[in-house]
């Protein structure tokens, strides 16, 4: 019966969470920070789900392999963010308009899609030289 | 076992899958509306994630373990689906 209660209420925080994701990935201004708010909230959701199921079912199979999803995601959604991210970048795809500071800006070789740091200091960057990697 | 019929988890069991609907249908009307193609790869994602949640709601729902091995492998599906396509935007934007 504890379980149950244990298990209920990973379930209920976990539907919140994934909900907050896709309330997030709606009303989020830019491609990036869809990617933030989706990731982060939707992994933990999952995490919480899955981790109810370890302890609906007390068995140390499901456990096991509960825990293996766990770390499965764990790793992959930030990787995957990321590399959705960084093609994002080099695609083009546009901040938000009230964005401050694009801190890559610069500092990605579009050929080569090295990163490296600017040749001259930040300062000295004239607007024809910051065009360089735009897109 | 009729559906809407979860033993005494049933209330808990249907506000998770109510809660779980929502956030898939927040997910498809990004996935239609875009604007780019990284857009809907993420909204694609989101989707990945909640159908492995909706997969370990369900196998509470009917006490079958066997859905937990369906999770492990969308999971895995569902990244090698986002990497996949992060290399096809990626390397689309190169040949242009």
């Amino acid at each position: 019966m504890m379980n149950d209660l244990i298990a209920s209420f990973l379930l209920c925080i976990g539907a919140i969470f994934l909900l907050l994701a896709g309330v997030g990935i709606i009303r989020m201004p830019d491609l990036y920070s869809r990617i933030q708010a989706s990731t982060k909230a939707a992994t933990l959701g999952v995490g919480c789900v899955v981790l109810a199921m370890a302890f609906h079912f007390i068995d140390l199979g499901v456990t096991v392999r509960s825990l293996l999803v766990i770390a499965f995601l764990f790793t992959t959604a930030p990787v995957a963010a990321h590399v959705i991210g960084r093609a994002a970048y080099f695609v083009g795809v546009p901040l938000w308009e009230m964005t401050i500071v694009d801190e890559l800006r610069g500092r990605y070789d579009v050929e080569t899609h090295a990163l490296r740091s600017p040749k001259r200091p930040l300062g000295e960057f004239s607007p024809k030289n910051d065009t360089e990697f735009d897109q | 076992m009729t559906l809407g019929d979860f033993g005494h988890l049933t209330p808990i069991i249907a506000i998770v899958f109510s809660l779980l609907g929502a956030g898939f249908l927040l997910a498809f009307i990004r996935l239609v509306i875009g604007p780019s193609l990284p857009d809907r790869v993420v909204a694609l994602d989101l989707i990945a994630t909640l159908s492995v949640a909706t997969i370990g709601t369900y196998a509470i729902a009917t006490d079958q373990q066997v859905f937990v091995d369906v999770a492990i492998v969308l999971a895995l599906i569902a990244f090698l689906g986002t990497i996949a396509f992060a290399q096809y935007i990626e390397r689309r934007a190169h040949d242009e």
